[in-house]
């Protein structure tokens, strides 16, 4: 046993822990189990929890940007404000419509939730601390992410509602569509990096970030996966003003605060991804010789990322579906494919560097990778362009002329 | 094999905290169903026809363009992970592999799948 070690916390803690299980007895493999036990309760802890606080804080922040006040009656600047949320929508009658299909009706909300909860597996708080490191890490996000877009689908659809339903085909159209480009743009970390393991893309961002390498994947997963939570501009799913409140209008009481709770929590769990895959992680000054420091440079940058997209979300106007459509085929997939061959090309061509090279060989590898991200996004402004301004004068020549002012 | 107990244990503990809520909150809350109650919600008019018709096919096609891409993706995967330790003839057959399900943009495009109508 070594000693405890302030500075590696939360693995020391874990030491501590397992021999204190083995202590009391147990054999290895039930100590394993409880371990595990233990880090799914955690993990899930951490998710629910932080929705608490990013509920206040967000709806602080949107009232500041909207000159408002936002929350500030229960508690201290209104920071309780959820704890009466929630015993309210605890007290509220769970109503399953009549004429709804009930066994999905029923499943699709603990599987919004279950989903969002999957992915934080995976998500690396500091070195090692996570829940388990899969060598497919990458993929296994992919793959969890779409029981999500599975569960909004299950209820629009078993609601037997016409606006559920149009929120239904919404999903079909929007979520599954800007899954293209999150993941051709989360293939770029994963090639520089030369693994899936979450834990393994941060660790091989010890010289540099990758959005210094890649600032262009990081553009388009930021984009995409502001679409994939589904919210503003691209809240199509639940446009209050066009379909009520879209897949979840059926819902009341618990069942709609799991919704609720699952959106919140992906908001920020596509934020902490952001972080992991593009800005270190929990690379910070000073995290090799204290590794638990690592768990705040991982918080600091998941809420800064947060941040800016509560901005954007209280700025920008909800787009229509065929621009929303057209912004995501005509632009994001074509572009991301192409920004995937230059930098497996550039990549290649360049050599890549061990990890741990000395900075005089990375230089030239980066200037390399963001010279050709520059590049690429001069020529993509440049095609824009040329393309809008044909499509304007298209407009300008389809339009009738003015009729005649003839007399009075 | 190991890896994937406590992805496992974290789907039952992240099912178990829905079921919880929801049983907590009909337990709490109160039951009074009526008629009126468990109808359909649509501005309080009585719906009108069936929900589950046909509808516009638009949404599909985009579905459709969808599958190709995704199973393109599963194919990128190994290649990503793999990288560097590939040649660049390797990266230049994965580039043609890319460029060939471009052409299937490209043809969902001038066939006007993709537009909205």
């Amino acid at each position: 046993m070594n000693g405890f070690d302030i500075s590696n916390l939360f693995l020391s803690i874990g030491q501590v822990w397992t021999e204190w299980l083995l202590q009391l007895g147990l054999s290895a493999g039930w100590v394993s189990f409880v371990n595990k036990l233990a880090g799914a309760v955690l993990v899930t802890a951490f998710a629910v929890g932080t929705v608490v606080f990013t509920i206040v804080g967000e709806r602080k922040l949107i009232g500041r940007i909207q000159d408002r006040l936002g929350p500030n009656r229960v508690g201290p600047f209104g920071l309780l404000q959820t704890v009466p949320d929630v015993l309210k929508l605890l007290t509220k009658e769970i109503i399953t419509p009549a004429n709804a299909d009930k066994v999905l009706y029923s499943i699709a909300p603990m599987l919004a939730v279950a989903s969002v909860i999957l992915i934080w597996g995976v998500v690396p708080f500091a070195n090692g601390v996570m829940g388990v490191d899969l060598d497919i890490g990458a993929l296994y996000f992919v793959a969890v992410s779409s029981f999500g877009t599975l569960a909004i689908l299950l209820a629009g659809w078993s609601s037997n509602n016409k606006y559920a339903l149009v929120s239904a085909f919404r999903v079909v159209a929007q979520l599954i569509s800007y899954e293209v480009p999150l993941v051709l743009s989360l293939l770029v970390p994963v090639l520089l990096a030369g693994t899936m393991s979450m834990n393994g893309i941060v660790q091989a961002q010890a010289q540099g970030w990758f959005v210094i390498l890649a600032p262009i994947s990081m553009l388009i997963f930021f984009i995409s996966s502001t679409a994939e939570v589904g919210r503003s501009p691209f809240d199509l799913l639940e446009a209050d003003s066009e379909i009520v409140a879209g897949y979840n209008i059926e819902y009341s009481g618990m069942r709609f605060a799991m919704f609720f709770l699952g959106e919140w929590i992906h908001a920020f769990t596509i934020c902490g991804l952001t972080a992991t895959l593009f800005f270190g992680g929990w690379r910070g000054p000073f995290v090799d010789q204290v590794p638990a420091l690592g768990v705040i440079y991982f918080l600091v940058k998941m809420f800064a990322i947060y941040f800016v997209h509560i901005w954007i979300r209280t700025t920008m106007p909800r787009l229509r579906i065929d621009h929303l459509l057209d912004f995501n085929w005509k632009f994001l997939v074509p572009l991301s494919l192409v920004n995937l061959i230059v930098m497996s090309l550039a990549a290649r061509l360049t050599g890549m560097p061990r990890a741990d090279a000395a900075l005089g060989e990375l230089l030239p590898y980066w200037g390399v990778l963001l010279g050709v991200n520059v590049v690429l996004a001069a020529v993509t402004l440049y095609v824009l362009g040329v393309v809008g301004s044909r499509i304007r004068r298209r407009q300008e020549a389809a339009r009738e002329p003015e009729p005649a002012v003839t007399g009075p | 094999m190991k890896d994937y107990e406590l992805i496992g244990l974290l789907f039952i503990v992240g099912l178990a905290l829905p079921v919880a809520a929801i049983l907590a909150g009909s337990i709490l809350g109160p039951r009074k169903p009526n008629r009126i109650k468990n109808d359909t919600y649509e501005c309080g008019m009585e719906t009108f026809g069936p929900t589950w018709v046909q509808f516009k096919v638009q949404y599909y096609l985009f579905a459709l363009v969808f599958v190709v891409f995704d199973i393109e993706l599963v194919f990128l995967f190994p290649f990503a992970a793999a990288f560097d330790k590939l040649p660049l003839y390797a990266v230049v057959e994965t580039v043609v592999f890319i460029l060939i399900l471009a052409a299937a943009l490209v043809y969902a495009w001038k066939r006007k799948a993709l537009e909205w109508f």
